[in-house]
């Protein structure tokens, strides 16, 4: 499906919205479109309801950590420089360093099961890794979106707001990291898992402050 | 995973009725044999009626997505046999499809046939185990569950002989399989998917219209047509809601589009049409394994120019899926242009069709939450990931 008529409809039919369309260069070919979460869910409404669009079922949500990165750029620069016979205008190279913005980002792969097309690729991007990790849910579109996206809040952290019930679901509950984010260290014991259980809480305890249990030496 | 309330008192306020009776909670597994591996049910009980049930998965968590992300796109093929572990080759091929996808690679001809029929048989021995599981939650204790091990066998010692191994099968490569099919295997699996029929004729009429089998099993979990599309569950169940969405015809990946097979469909959506609609899908893939046997061409069973060692695709995405015996399987990866993948996605049909497990239970009694979670069909290798 192409990505251009799309966006020109859905910027006709909701006012306001920002779209662009990411180019994947690979062979695959499958482009996606980059929406802005303000509008999110009136651009999902409007493709799963539109008669010939009815994209009724969200395949698959994946999130995607992008932490800042450096890219490194030679450029040429007129420089004047120190010549045996006084100063002289020279090209040199020079690397000019920039940092990526870093963000986190959902994708979301929608198919028609009614008109079996697809698929159409949606990508949504938070403001940073930090804090500002809001996006609104889609699970009261598409039930499907329950699970990964908790599965997303839970081994990435982005909030989504709007879920019902955004708890983790792989990791346990008094879990604090996210495993998937590419700066994430693994901590040196992952045996002491807190439980409910009272002496395995105490040798918990016991090795995270250096006492010993009980006590006893 | 959550755990359990630490206050039994304030639990047990939480569960009293307004008539004075009481709600019981009961935390089904993770260690019982109903639930087909570490998956646990938290389930509050009027009297035998459920009403309340909220699924805990990560038992099994390993984290397989990040593992792939440290291992090139080779080095996560054989691990993609653990993710369903009844159905390796076709983790397998949704994997090689959506890397073929990623850097553009062509699939000889002979080894497309030979996809097919490996995947063919994959699903055969899936179901077949399947329905054999289902008998044996609903009480037909050993007998079904043996029959379909029978037939299963069968066909897990072809794969040993093809593979090298009965379920870890790790088979498919980028561009092709493996190894070629051994001398006389064709023959061998000619002879299996020839006796097939015989027992699926033997399972049905031993059980589809069984009286027991009947009243357990129909209008119990019913999943509308309209919420399962919403859900995303995809596979068996999605068509035994009626909904006719079955990738082989609606992407026509491989080459299934060269097949004459037909798409059975269910009516009412409840587990007595999950279970006959898996009888009917192995009818049906007897019959693309006969086209697929018959026409099977000599050739390459792998492209030869795709590299094997120092494979880096360019940078860019692909999605791959395929209509695995549980559902859509597919795979998303992103390349950043270095040798592992920079995301490696799997999307798992037995974690996507556990999504209404609650609204499919809520009012029965808790023996048929027992059988409705044995019609999803799930295996929590591919669950927790």
């Amino acid at each position: 499906m192409t990505l251009e008529p799309l966006k020109a409809e859905l910027e006709a039919n909701i006012p306001g919205c920002q779209l662009e369309i990411v180019n994947n260069p690979s062979p695959s070919g499958q482009h996606s479109l980059l929406i802005d979460p303000g509008h999110a869910l009136a651009i999902a409404l409007y493709l799963r309801d539109a008669a010939h669009l009815r994209f009724d079922y969200l395949s698959n949500v994946t999130g995607v950590d992008w932490p800042s990165r450096e890219l490194s750029e030679k450029i040429k620069v007129k420089k004047i420089v120190d010549g045996p016979d006084g100063p002289v205008e020279k090209e040199v190279d020079e690397v000019v360093k920039t940092q990526t913005h870093a963000h986190l980002e959902v994708v979301y792969h929608l198919y028609s099961m009614a008109l079996k097309h697809g698929p159409v690729i949606l990508r949504m991007r938070t403001e940073d890794r930090a804090d500002r990790v809001h996006l609104p849910s889609f699970t009261p579109i598409w039930r499907s979106a329950d699970f990964q996206e908790r599965e997303i809040f839970d081994l990435y952290g982005i909030l989504f707001d709007g879920h019902p019930d955004l708890r983790r679901i792989l990791m346990w509950d008094e879990f604090e990291d996210f495993p998937m984010r590419r700066d994430y260290v693994e901590p040196d014991d992952y045996e002491y898992e807190p439980t409910a259980h009272d002496d395995v809480l105490k040798k918990t305890i016991a090795h995270y402050t250096g006492e010993t249990p009980g006590g006893a030496a | 995973m959550s755990t359990l309330t630490l206050d039994p008192i304030a639990a047990k306020a939480s569960l009293l009725k307004k008539d004075g009776g009481q709600l019981l909670e009961v935390s089904m597994g993770p260690q019982h044999p109903s639930t087909h591996g570490v998956f646990r049910m938290d389930v509050v009980l009027d009297g035998e009626n459920v009403v309340k049930l909220k699924p805990i998965f990560g038992y099994l968590h390993r984290n397989h997505e990040k593992i792939a992300e440290d291992e090139t796109y080779l080095g996560s093929m054989p691990y993609t046999d653990r993710l369903d572990y009844f159905c390796s080759i076709t983790n397998n091929w949704a994997y090689a499809l959506a890397v073929e996808s990623l850097a553009g690679i062509e699939v000889p001809e002979r080894a497309q046939y030979i996809r097919v029929i490996t995947a063919e048989l994959t699903r055969l021995q899936n179901h077949a185990s399947l329905v054999g599981f289902l008998m044996q939650d609903m009480g037909a204790s050993g007998t079904p569950l043996m029959y379909a091990f029978r037939e299963r066998e069968k066909i897990l010692d072809l794969f040993e002989s093809l593979t090298g191994a009965r379920m870890m099968c790790n088979y498919m490569r980028f561009g092709g399989c493996r190894v070629d099919l051994p001398t006389g295997w064709l023959d061998q699996a000619k002879k299996v998917v020839a006796a097939f029929p015989k027992f699926l004729d033997e399972f049905e009429n031993l059980l589809v219209s069984n009286e027991i089998l009947m009243a357990r099993t129909q209008g119990v979990g019913i999943i509308p047509a309209e919420l399962i599309v919403n859900a995303g569950i995809t596979g068996p169940l999605l068509r035994a809601s009626g909904v006719n969405y079955d990738l082989r015809k609606v992407d026509k990946y491989g080459i299934y589009d060269r097949f004459t097979f037909r798409v059975p469909l269910g009516d009412h959506g409840d587990v007595y049409d999950r279970y006959m609609i898996r009888i009917l899908e192995m009818r049906e893939s007897v019959k693309i394994l006969e086209q697929a046997m018959r026409d099977i061409p000599e050739g390459p069973f792998t492209d030869p120019k795709t590299k094997v060692r120092n494979f880096r695709p360019k940078p860019g995405e692909a999605y791959g899926r395929i209509e695995a015996p549980k559902g859509e399987l597919g795979f998303y990866l992103i390349s950043d242009g270095s040798p592992n993948p920079y995301r490696y996605r799997v999307r798992p049909p037995s974690l996507i069709n556990l999504t209404v497990l609650e609204e499919m239970c809520l009012n029965r009694n808790i023996a048929d939450v027992v059988i409705i979670l044995g019609s999803v069909d799930i295996v929590m290798g591919e669950v927790d990931r």
